[in-house]
């Protein structure tokens, strides 16, 4: 990295995303701040609406094009939310690397899953030969712990199961070892074994390449498990930043603690849940 | 509550799928037995989760219960008389007492159709008639399912998926029926919402003694609910028990394993924010 290395990973400052609408722009995102220090990992949680996902594609400059974004983005001290998309698209995928819910819709069914990875390795290495690509490759399979890769390479995606497809993507997303990771609901169309695997994976390949990682999810018992700090939206604002033992044993604001409360959780002994904006139940609510 | 009453009896549950592999109809012919063997049997009043991955059959199982597919082999008893063999006469008297909910909420519910509509459509397709007139009759389901019944004249798309899933279980109580086989039918919903959900189920079920066959892969949801689970894997029934037996001390390898894979919030972080909740509501 060429930045002062004092800087952190990310510097996330007032980001907002608006869109237009009949009744004047709407604020999807409204002033969210954070920062991540390599190694890191922060959490996004919300439910649907709540502006998490807007959030993690105005940080790659992915929005839609009705959307505007103001506020700042800093990569390792240096500003890229100002930058032209041609720059942006080089650090897309090479510096910041990206995985989503849905490993089938993001690969291409007609080709194979190691031309998919190869390619987007030497869209970055543009110098590299096609056989040091290929090797890559390969290792970057191994790493994410997909046996017999250099057999796999030449197999499609409908040949993997959704547990190794995501796996690919993972593969993909480290090809250039990247300094950030955004995974997006990484493992919301997993089976539970099968997250618990990906999980796995995911904070092991973070550990050994030191790349911060922003998780955005919905399950909070995920994020407990993953995340250093968490960031709670709501509505598109931040209604809770803090570390993680610190949201978790302490909540502050009413609504992280209404939707901790609505987590169901396997050694609770088994009351009326709490649901979130009830009128509150009338037995059974103390715990 | 639960009784040691029978309601529903499975046994012996096969259901095999013909596949056909690249070559569409000359190609070569597979077998799948998605559902092979299965037993299960619904006390009254109870709720029997089954739980498993995807593809370990128990939307398949959920599926021939309801005799919403045929089964290959194996019987379905309802109160002890055989519903695999049912004329379709005969499957409208079943239907009045099983009905399923839907996972999810908008595309089982026609877009088209009023709140309405769609919860009067089971008796108008049994040929029966509403009892106190479609209005009368569906401002009252919807209140008892939680929604505000001045809104029976709604499409689905005006509801939220929460509200939408209530729709959906206001038109299985539509028929009044005994047995309810809810198909992941929280898994969709935000978790507040989902919290809200599961207190209606059993809300619904202390007050009007419903059977719930509670089809899941959230181990986190079924203990909320659950008074026996029976745990599914490859087709096969792998362990069945009292719901706090299989969560304290499953027998089963692949139980165990499931168990082990659901993420949690550490206990101790559990613990000390509901000391600190407590002390703030105290003082």
């Amino acid at each position: 990295m060429s930045s002062p290395s004092s800087a952190p990973l990310l510097e996330v400052e007032d980001l907002t995303v608006a869109f237009p609408s009949p009744a004047g722009p709407t604020d999807v995102v409204h002033e969210i701040s954070f920062t991540l220090d390599p190694g890191r990992s922060l959490g996004i949680v919300g439910e649907s609406g709540s502006g998490k996902s807007m959030t993690s594609l105005a940080i790659m400059g992915l929005l839609p094009p009705t959307a505007r974004r103001t506020g700042r983005v800093r990569l390792a001290g240096r500003e890229i939310s100002s930058l032209p998309e041609r720059q942006m698209r080089r650090i897309r995928g090479d510096r910041i690397a990206m995985i989503f819910q849905d490993p089938l819709s993001s690969l291409n069914p007609y080709y194979t899953v190691g031309l998919q990875i190869e390619e987007a390795y030497r869209a970055h290495r543009p110098n590299v030969t096609r056989r040091k690509a290929r090797q890559v490759v390969v290792e970057a399979m191994e790493r994410v712990q997909i046996t017999d890769a250099a057999r796999r390479v030449d197999h499609y995606p409908h040949q993997f199961s959704g547990g190794m497809r995501q796996r690919v993507m993972i593969a993909m997303a480290l090809s250039t070892e990247p300094d950030l990771i955004i995974a997006d609901e990484p493992t919301t169309a997993l089976d539970v074994t099968v997250q618990a695997q990906i999980l796995r994976l995911l904070r092991s390949v973070q550990q050994d390449t030191g790349a911060g990682l922003v998780l955005i999810t919905h399950d909070l018992a995920v994020v407990s498990e993953m995340a250093d700090d968490v960031v709670v939206m709501r509505s598109g604002q931040c209604v809770e930043y803090a570390g993680c033992e610190q949201l978790f044993s302490d909540p502050r604001h009413p609504y992280t603690c209404a939707l901790i409360d609505a987590v169901p959780q396997l050694e609770d002994d088994v009351g009326e849940l709490r649901a979130v904006g009830d009128a509150g139940p009338s037995r059974g609510g103390e715990r | 509550m639960t009784t040691s009453e029978v309601i529903l009896q499975a046994r012996n549950l096969v259901k095999e799928f013909v596949l056909r592999d690249q070559g569409g109809l000359f190609g070569h012919k597979r077998i799948l037995r998605a559902v092979d063997d299965v037993d299960l049997t619904l006390y009254a009043g109870e709720t029997l989760a089954l739980v498993g991955e995807s593809g370990s059959g128990k939307s398949t199982t959920a599926r021939l219960i309801a005799r919403l597919l045929d089964v290959t082999s194996g019987s379905v008893q309802f109160q002890g008389e055989e519903v695999t063999g049912l004329s379709r006469a005969e499957l409208y008297r079943f239907r009045s007492n099983v009905q399923v909910v839907f996972q999810d909420p908008y595309s089982s519910l026609n877009p088209r159709h009023t709140v309405e509509r769609i919860v009067t459509a089971p008796l108008v397709y049994q040929g029966r008639t509403v009892p106190g007139g479609a209005r009368t009759f569906t401002r009252s389901l919807m209140e008892r399912v939680g929604l505000n019944p001045d809104h029976s004249a709604r499409f689905p798309s005006q509801f939220s998926g929460g509200q939408a899933q209530r729709i959906g279980i206001a038109r299985a109580l539509a028929v009044g029926p005994k047995v309810v086989v809810c198909d992941e039918a929280v898994s969709a919903l935000d978790v507040s919402v989902q919290a809200q959900v599961i207190n209606l189920l059993r809300k619904l079920q202390q007050e009007e003694g419903l059977t719930y066959l509670f089809i899941a892969h959230d181990l986190a949801v079924v203990r909320q609910i659950a008074h026996r689970v029976a745990v599914m894997n490859q087709g096969r029934v792998v362990e069945t028990g009292e719901r706090d037996a299989v969560f304290r001390e499953p027998a089963d390898e692949y139980t165990r394993t499931l168990l082990a894979a659901v993420p949690r919030i550490r206990p101790e972080w559990q613990a000390a924010r509901r000391a600190r909740a407590h002390d703030r509501r105290g003082g």
